[in-house]
Order: structure tokens, then sequence, then C-alpha cells
């Protein structure tokens, strides 16, 4: 087995960080190395956590990442910031508030940036996944910030999802992007010690009630004050509860299985757009098209066709 | 294959300013790199541990308390002692001329001092980035 794989499986922090590195870079090596990861994945708990900026997810992160620790489960982090779309660089700084995990070796963390490449973030961190999975943590927490839908496609990943809002933001709840609140497994309130916290909860409850009213499943709201460690271990309860309603409904499974399919979806994706992109004579191809596209020779869907047709034959 | 170079700005010891190192950061940021910030007071382990685990090309370390000599070198060495070749250290902050060569010795490739242009520091980075 290759070196760096096997290193992957010991769970060497050195070969995690190296194949994460390989999967963000897109580097041609990725898809032979991935391949001979699957096999080894399937037992992490994946948590996705989203919320406003400033909501304190990094430090109910780290809070979480302590309760979890006690239990003797490792944690690997995946915490993602948006990319500039001007610069292309990113500032990644949910560290910041989980550097006391620094010199744990049970914890990896890894920051991302959204990048913005073609499907780029939804299966890089599928890859991302899939590493620390094989890397035996048991349980994954991916940290995004719940503004758009990328965000919400790679929340999509996680067994369970986990909305944090903060009291006092008047009406950010309605200002949230609707499918961010919908994707809700749990929702926490945190800087619970803010006296509009009930409030809020008011406001969430009132969503819930008319978003479950014919759902078994009632969504659970959680109070928390992450930097003092009030309401974690509710927190880890709740999760756990989540966690139990899916396998018994046989809603996991199924969870799953749209994760595969989505995966396959953005690998075949992905592939298609560097057969399509990375051909010389097609490039070529698809700019005298664009010229006739141009001076309406032909139109963009006969064209794709054309393009289409190229690949498949 | 769409390769960012990827920065850690690390603050060692025992030293509060980082006002220099988020304007340092900020300036690589807006280069295209990929910058992870680590807060203040990093030990030299912390340091190299985050460096592994971000699987960055380059680190920056800032530090304006005059332990440079000492944390600065210790970090160097941590990288030596952990096998890890390929990483760029440079340093900045308030750093006396006379304590520059023997920096550099030491394995910490660029120094800079107070008035440097950001501009040259990520010259720098991108010239002398090692993968």
């Amino acid at each position: 087995m290759n070196e760096l794989i096997s290193g992957v499986l010991r769970g060497d922090p050195r070969s995690v960080a190296r194949l994460i590195t390989y999967v963000e870079n897109q580097s041609e090596k990725t898809s032979e190395f991935m391949k001979q990861i699957h096999s080894h994945t399937g037992k992490a708990q994946i948590i996705g956590i989203t919320g406003v900026m400033g909501s304190g997810k990094s430090t109910l992160i780290c809070e979480l990442t302590r309760k979890y620790r006690e239990q003797g489960k490792s944690v690997g982090i995946i915490a993602i910031d948006p990319t500039s779309p001007f610069s292309g660089g990113a500032l990644l700084g949910d560290r910041v508030r989980m550097m006391e995990l620094a010199m744990d070796k049970d914890v990896f963390i890894r920051s991302m940036g959204t990048r913005g490449v073609l499907g780029g973030l939804t299966s890089a961190v599928y890859d991302v996944v899939e590493i620390l999975d094989a890397s035996k943590k048991d349980i994954i927490i991916i940290e995004t910030v719940g503004v758009g839908q990328a965000e919400v496609d790679v929340v999509k990943i996680a067994d369970t999802t986990i909305v944090v809002l903060v009291p006092g933001l008047g009406d950010s709840i309605q200002t949230i992007k609707a499918g961010v609140m919908e994707i809700a497994d749990i929702f926490v309130v945190n800087k619970a010690d803010n006296p509009k916290v009930e409030q809020t909860i008011a406001e969430i409850q009132s969503l819930v009630d008319i978003s479950c009213f014919d759902k078994e499943r009632k969504i659970p709201i959680v109070k928390t004050i992450a930097k003092q460690g009030d309401g974690i271990g509710e927190m880890i309860g709740e999760i756990e509860k989540h966690r139990k309603y899916l396998d018994e409904t046989k809603t996991f499974e199924m969870q799953r299985r749209l994760r595969y399919e989505a995966e396959l979806v953005e690998i075949i994706k992905k592939q298609l757009m560097s057969m399509i992109f990375d051909e010389e004579t097609l490039k070529k191809k698809i700019d005298t098209l664009l010229n006739k596209i141009y001076s309406k020779e032909i139109d963009p869907y006969t064209a794709s066709e054309e393009i289409l047709g190229k690949i498949l034959k | 294959m769409d390769k960012k170079i990827r920065v850690l700005v690390a603050k060692p010891g025992l030293d509060g300013h980082d006002r220099g190192a988020k304007v340092v950061a900020r300036a690589l940021r807006d280069a295209g790199m990929e910058v992870i910030y680590t807060g203040l007071h990093q030990t030299a382990d912390m340091i190299v541990e985050t460096a592994i685990q971000e699987d960055v090309d380059v680190i920056g370390l800032s530090l304006l308390s005059g332990a440079h000599m000492t944390l600065f070198i210790d970090v160097a060495k941590l990288l030596k002692k952990n096998d890890i070749n390929d990483v760029l250290v440079v340093g900045g902050g308030i750093i006396p001329e006379q304590d520059i060569p023997k920096l550099k010795k030491a394995g910490i490739a660029g120094v800079f001092g107070p008035g440097t242009h950001c501009d040259e520091i990520v010259d720098f980075i991108k010239k002398n980035v090692k993968r």
C-alpha cells in the first residue's frame, strides 16, 4: 500500500494533512488516493455546525470537542471560511478559538477556504470528511458560515446539522436565508446570558411549531454559553438523541445514500468539466463554438450538445 | 492544478501586540494566499503542530517582546526535529540588526523589521516558497 495512504489509516497527522492538500489543490493524484480510502470509511459521526458570523461557533466547537475528548472520542474539525472572490485569498481565523486543542494528538483541525473553483468546495469537503473518517476520527465536525447556498450544500454532508443563533439580533431569524433555517436538526442559542434570550427562543419556537406541526420529531432548541461551557452537555445529548432517531426511523441509511449520491454527482461534474476544459482540441472547439453563438449562427444548447457528443462518442 | 500558498501567521510567547501580524496577514490574503492566524501566546510546539495539520507552505512569526532569539529559533529547531524541511519560515517584529544573521543561520529565511513594505514580504514569500 502507498505510504501516504497507510499513514492516513494510521491516523498520522502529516499524512492526513498532505492528502487534504492534494484534495484542495485538485491534484491529479487525488482520485487514485481517494479510491483507496473509501472502503475504510463509514464509522465516523458527522456533525455540521453553521450560523451567522460572530455567533460563537468556533468557541462552541472547542467546548464540544473538549466534552467528546472526556468521553474518549477522537475528533476531526473542518473549519470553512470564505475565500475572497477578488483576490482569491482567505483569512482563516477559526483556530484562534481552538488553540487549546492544538496539542491534543486525538484532535485534528483543518481550516479551508471556499476557493470558489468549479464544484470545488462541496466535493473537496466530501473528500476531507472521507479522509478524516479513514484516519479513525470518531466525530467529524464541519463548521461553515451560514450565509449562502454553498454552505447549505456542505452541511448536507452531516448526519446532524446544528444552526447556531444568538439573542438580540432582532429580526435576524427572518433575515437568515430560508434554506439555512430549514436544514437545522437542532437549534442552539448561544450567548444565552444575554437578557433577550427568551424572546429569541420564542421566535425560533414559533418557527419550529410551524415547520414541525405535522412531524413526529420536534426540532429541539438548546441554550448555551459557550465561553463558560454551559449547555454543552445538553447539546451533546440532543445530538445523540437525533442520531438515535435517525437509526430508529431508518433515516440514517437513507441519508448516507443521499450523501453518496450527491458525492457521485459532484465527482461526475468535476470529471466532465476537466474533460471539457483540459483537452486542447476541445478548448479550440469551444472557442469556435463561442464565436458562432456570438454571431447567432448556433444557440448555446446546440453547442453544448456538440461538445458532449464529442466526449461521449 | 490550483495551488495556493498557505501561510501560518503565529504569535509565539508572551506578547499581546498583534496589530502588525494582522496587517501582514491581511496583505498576504490580498495577495491571494490562504492565511491561518493562531492568535496570541503560542508555544513553539503549538505552532509546529498547527503547521503540520494545516500543511502550510510558510510560517510567519511575529514577536515584539525581545524573545525572538529564543522563540523563533525554538520553532526552527522543532521543525528540523520533526524532519520538516519544505516549510519556509519568516519572522518580523522589533528585531535588532545584529540578531538578523544569527536568525538566518538558524533557519529563519527572511526577517522583516518595522517599516517593511508589505509588498516586500509578499514578494519574498512568492520567490522563496519551497513547494
